[in-house]
């Protein structure tokens, strides 16, 4: 961060080049993903996904990009044009805009502001109005559902998140996300899922709150990225595609790359948040600025993985059991553990 | 069970199924798959697999039997006589071949593979064959043509059988003038021979 600031007097040069990483950064993982999802998907049900295109089919995600990029751009003719074109990139900004907050190693931060945690739920929820905008203005009865449930999924599951990030912080005293990051540095004991870096005996009473504040935070983030068993925003059994039932091209593949950055911008959080960021497991072995880029990234990787992982193993809930699981369920917990571990931290 | 009860018997219950669902998709992804690379790798089919017919047309008598069977009408045959001149060869049974097979087409886009044609067929020359392969662009191309005969041979076919006709039309008039004559010179005094012998009853069908 500096070093660079140093090279580059001007400001606005390093504003763009830090801003320009994380762009870098999501491409080049959207990449990734889609591979390992489709390989993930395919193997879980027998079977081996492309193998044509290079080895093993490495090549397809560039070939799915490149087909998508000369697709053409039908809008259709009632739809209402401006907020139709409008809504994939509200969408992205959204996500985007997240990865400003994201620690990615000790040394960057795209802005090390000290409402990270803050700024994350606030624009977090953009998407949502990205998601709602493309169904309105789509002028199609299931793009409309499909914007409707998303709303009400987010709006629902941004309480259980919301409180999840409040425990994680009362824990660690800032919400800034590089400090909470540097606060559970120093091994796998100090992470905020086994307590943090308090007095054994606070850790011991304060450890089953945070498993289950991690675990809930865990659940509402994928329903938070729409992501099967969450996915009722594009139920494609009921919905045709949802909000993206009219797009096509690079609008298209907008949202396919919102949704993806979304994948990482959550699993990033709840890495960040509870299990060290980018931190080494190993206390003071494998740690650094380059090492920090690769933990942060793969133990992300991991929860990604996962959500894939759970996509393709669950079915889809209903829209009762959904807002269930959100106002029954999640969000009485958390008031429980955030109430629990206020105390123990009080005592 | 009490209202809090089954609220907590939920939770564990959706949590240990969830447990047991991605227990049973995680072996999953590290097994073999269970598919192949289709073109470049194939799967072993059935020995008696009914696929694709082919018809060897050396060994064809033109029967027929092999059109009637079939029940979406896909092969259409025509033959000719042959004159007693004419040898057409044995079939590989040892069957003497009376018929030339001017056309055989078999419509394979009607074919259902059902393999009733197959059964009748008296030298066994109508087979179904282990060839899956075959799409087309076009429909007409899926229409296949066994009958091997040039348009000369079959003109000369039906010419000789005409010629032949009307031979055997004149000579039977010749006969039948010769045997007129034959009779009114014996000058019968009985009346000619009785006529064919009355028909055999027939077969009283079982009422059931």
């Amino acid at each position: 961060m500096e070093f660079i600031q140093t090279i580059f007097a001007n400001e606005l040069f390093v504003a763009v080049l830090l801003s320009i990483i994380p762009l870098i950064f999501i491409i080049v993982y959207a990449l990734v993903v889609l591979y390992t999802e489709m390989k993930v998907a395919a193997h879980i049900q027998d079977r081996v996904a492309y193998m044509r295109t290079g080895w093993h089919g490495v090549l397809q995600p560039i070939a799915d990009m490149l087909k998508l990029l000369q697709k053409e751009d039908i809008i259709p003719a009632h739809a209402d044009k401006l907020l139709f074109r409008m809504a994939p990139f509200i969408a992205f900004v959204g996500t985007y805009a997240a990865y400003a907050v994201l620690p990615f190693s000790s040394i960057f931060i795209g802005s090390n502001i000290n409402l990270g945690a803050f700024f994350l739920v606030a624009v977090g929820s953009l998407v949502v109005v990205g998601i709602l905008m493309a169904g309105w203005a789509s002028n199609n009865k299931w793009s409309l559902f499909g914007g409707v449930r998303s709303a009400a999924q987010m709006i629902s599951y941004e309480i259980p998140t919301a409180l999840a990030i409040i425990i994680a912080v009362m824990i660690t005293g800032s919400l800034n996300l590089q400090e909470v990051t540097k606060f559970q540095d120093g091994g796998i004991g100090n992470w905020v899922i086994f307590g943090g870096p308090l007095p054994w005996n606070q850790k011991l009473m304060v450890m089953p709150f945070t498993i289950i504040t991690f675990f809930i935070m865990f659940v509402a983030s994928i329903a938070e990225v729409n992501r099967t068993p969450f996915d009722l925003p594009e139920a494609e059994s009921e919905l045709v595609q949802g909000f993206n039932t009219e797009y096509s091209g690079m609008r298209f593949a907008m949202f396919y790359l919102s949704e993806y950055a979304n994948l990482f911008t959550v699993s990033a959080v709840v890495v960040a948040l509870f299990l060290g960021g980018w931190s080494s497991p190993f206390g003071s072995l494998m740690s650094g600025p380059v090492w920090g880029i690769f933990w942060f990234v793969a133990k992300a990787y991991i929860f990604v993985f996962i959500q894939i992982w759970v996509r393709w193993t669950l079915p889809r809930l209903r829209v009762d059991q959904l807002m269930y699981v959100s106002w029954k369920v999640l969000t009485p917990w958390l008031f429980f553990c955030l109430l629990a571990v206020g105390l123990i931290l009080v005592i | 069970m009490s209202a809090a009860g089954t609220y907590f018997y939920n939770i564990f219950h959706s949590l240990y199924t969830i447990f047991v669902g991605m227990k049973i998709t995680l072996p999953h992804l590290l097994t073999r798959s269970a598919t192949v690379q289709y073109p470049s790798v194939k799967m072993k089919i059935p020995e008696r697999a009914r696929n694709r017919l082919y018809v060897n047309i050396d060994d064809c008598i033109g029967c027929d039997q092999c059109a009637m069977a079939c029940p979406v009408d896909c092969i259409t045959i025509e033959t000719i006589k042959s004159t007693p001149d004419v040898d057409l060869g044995l079939t590989s049974k040892n069957t003497k071949k009376r018929l030339y097979l001017p056309l055989f087409d078999i419509d394979i886009a009607k074919c259902c593979y059902c393999g009733l044609c197959v059964w009748p067929c008296p030298t066994e020359c109508i087979v179904m064959t282990d060839v899956y392969e075959f799409s087309e662009y076009d429909r007409k191309n899926l229409i296949y043509s066994f009958g091997n005969m040039t348009p000369e041979e079959i003109s000369g076919a039906k010419e000789r059988l005409k010629k032949y006709d009307e031979e055997q039309t004149a000579k039977k008039a010749v006969a039948a003038a010769a045997a007129a004559k034959a009779s009114q010179a014996a000058a019968a005094p009985t009346p000619p021979a009785a006529s064919a012998p009355p028909k055999p009853e027939p077969p009283v069908q079982p009422a059931n």
